[in-house]
């Protein structure tokens, strides 16, 4: 593995500050895991009056699913590895966003940056990864977790975009994490079409997670109550150092579209149950023309 | 920066993916416009015999890189080796598959270039001199129409199976052959193997159809009653949410908002209430047939063809009367 200067500003801590390839086992892992504030799954979704978003009027709110298998992930390692090392929350959303960083204290994460600027609404994945690197470089980080893609925008590209931005390997929708013994590398599994890919990286790296890579926990009491004691440190554009939102002007959506509506449901009826299959068979034939 | 369009061809297994001329029929609807050529590059091992399956597409050109070192998928690689193509054509459009592979991929390259990407688009169309995205948000929800600003390479990830194939339209493509320089020690994520899921059905996101069972399976074991249609008409088997919890099929079989998001032609519902997590992973397939006891699951206002009954009854029948007429 190639040893980087420790000269450079680029955050990365324990595993890279040592010049010649031998370190202390013992050394605490800094993770870092991402966090993002979005509607729930069950949430009815409307597109608002103007036609320029959604209605966010009567929406809950939660942690994005898959982030939740990133905390769990950064926490099962801080475990593992005799409990010195930390996770830090970072997350980039409205004020409202307290309320999922306090549930992700709860399950047992360590402290929290918190990004909150009124420029950085609806910012771009470009917009939002140059943000979150600045923030995390200050942090610093041995490995960071996100879930896969968060369920509002769908995009998948901040796990990508930040690693280019560090300069860091990547693993995408990763279902196994294993951190070998000298914890500067992990064997990770990834889901790919017809099978898992399995991927050797070193680290620092990026990990971003699929479902089934771990069970979250759910905070408990206890969680909760050590979790209001836990520090935020909240940041705006300023304290990270920009003047504007940096990066963005990339895209522009043109028009938000409702879901076509679909024809009625054909229901088949028939005296006998084999009457109304062979229907069935010959509508799919001769109208849908499918098989 | 060009009108062209480059094309990315994945390969898996030493075969180009079916995707490829989806993306090559969006890159001939986008050049029509931008009046650029369309080339395509292939990575990995056997690029050069993958490539011949798009010869005769009236690209321009198709590079070809086969260095030992990319023979297995690692996105620095790759990123390194797709970047030198970039450089060297300046194409304005990128098209990759919304594949595991084209997923990772593409936006590393677009952040290593500064472009802008659109992810899991299900068709692209040219409005105005610019190609408009439409992609699914909100777990496919709602659908937004994306164009990109600011003169920046546009990469496009689509999704599989959505856009029509482009057929062979004529000869005079130059392939090329380049040697990336990628070497191992400069890759710090690498594949290393692929361990094969569940024999020899097509990947749910891959199939053109999907038959699927629910919670009303009760049963893992009883799955084989929906793998026996299935492989009668070569298709994928499939779960709701609630059959994977409840241990009856795999999470990697998983059709829905926390699994996996399907485009076949024909979709078969079996015992699937049809909530609306499952419908976000379905609800774009040309055809679905609900068979439900409850005749008020909500799967029978989104499919096209219903009927209501149990599905261990039905499904034996459908199976048989399909077998009559294949």
């Amino acid at each position: 593995m190639t040893v980087r200067s420790t000269a450079c500003m680029d955050g990365r801590t324990a595993l890279q500050r040592t010049s010649h390839g031998g370190y202390r086992k013992e050394e605490p892992l800094k993770i870092v895991t991402l966090l993002k504030r979005v509607p729930d799954t069950e949430a009815r979704i409307l597109i608002n009056q103007e036609g320029t978003g959604i209605r966010e009027e009567d929406i809950k709110f939660v942690i994005n699913p898959y982030d939740e298998y990133a905390v769990e992930e950064g926490l099962q390692i801080k475990e593992r590895t005799g409990g010195d090392s930390t996770v830090t929350v970072v997350c980039l959303g409205p004020k409202e966003a307290t309320e999922m960083i306090r549930t992700a204290l709860a399950m047992g994460a360590d402290d929290a940056v918190h990004i909150c600027d009124p420029a950085l609404v609806n910012s771009e994945p470009f917009t939002a990864a140059a943000v979150l690197a600045r923030a995390i470089r200050e942090t610093g980080f041995d490995i960071i977790f996100c879930g896969k893609q968060a369920i509002d925008d769908d995009m998948a590209q901040i796990h990508s975009i930040l690693a280019e931005m560090l300069d860091i390997p990547q693993v995408s929708v990763a279902i196994s994490f294993e951190l070998s013994e000298d914890r500067r590398s992990a064997v990770v599994s990834r889901r790919i079409e017809g099978g898992d890919e399995k991927i050797e990286t070193q680290l620092p790296a990026i990990i971003s997670c699929e479902k089934g890579l771990n069970e979250p926990r759910y905070a408990s009491l206890p969680g909760i109550m050590k979790a209001k004691r836990k520090e935020i440190r909240t940041k705006t554009l300023a304290d990270l150092g920009f003047d504007a939102a940096p990066g963005g002007g990339r895209s522009r959506i043109l028009r938000w579209l409702p879901l076509p509506k679909g024809g009625a449901c054909r229901m088949v009826e028939a005296e006998e149950t084999g009457d109304a299959v062979k229907e069935i068979v010959r509508l799919l034939r001769e109208e849908a023309k499918v098989i | 920066m060009t009108n062209d369009c480059l094309v990315f061809g994945e390969v898996r297994g030493g075969v180009l993916k079916k995707v490829t001329k989806e993306l090559i029929g969006a890159a001939r609807h986008i050049t029509e416009t931008t009046g650029g050529a369309i080339d395509a590059v292939v990575i990995g091992g056997a690029a050069a015999a993958a490539a011949e399956g798009i010869k005769g597409y009236g690209l321009r050109s198709i590079t070809v890189i086969e260095d030992e070192a990319l023979a297995m998928y690692s996105t620095e690689g790759y990123a390194k080796a797709l970047g030198d193509i970039l450089e060297a054509k300046s194409p304005a459009y990128v098209l990759l598959g919304a594949t595991a592979m084209g997923r990772d991929l593409a936006p590393r390259v677009a952040a290593k270039i500064d472009g802008v990407m659109f992810s899991d688009c299900v068709d692209v169309r040219m409005e105005e001199g610019t190609c408009v995205a439409r992609r699914p948000v909100y777990s496919g929800k709602v659908f937004i129409e994306i164009a990109p600003e600011g003169g920046r390479t546009t990469f496009i990830t689509i999704r599989p199976n959505n856009l029509p194939p482009a057929g062979p339209s004529g000869d005079g493509t130059e392939v090329v052959t380049y040697a990336a320089g990628v070497t191992r020690d400069a890759i710090r994520a690498i594949a290393t193997e692929i361990v094969p899921v569940a024999g020899g059905r097509p990947d749910v996101t891959e199939a053109d159809v999907i038959v699927s069972g629910g919670r009303a399976m009760k049963e893992r074991s009883n799955f084989t009653v929906l793998e026996e249609l299935a492989d009668l008409l070569g298709a994928a088997v499939g779960a709701s949410r609630a059959a994977v919890d409840a241990g009856y099929a795999d999470h990697a079989i998983q059709v829905g908002q926390t699994g996996k998001i399907v485009n076949p032609k024909l979709y078969i519902a079996c015992g699937i209430s049809g909530a609306i997590q499952h419908l976000a992973g379905m609800r774009t397939s040309k055809v679905i047939v609900a068979i439900n006891k409850d005749p008020n699951a909500p799967i029978f206002e989104k499919a096209h063809y219903g009927i209501v009954g149990d599905l261990f009854e039905i499904v034996p029948i459908l199976t048989e009367e399909i077998r009559k007429i294949l």
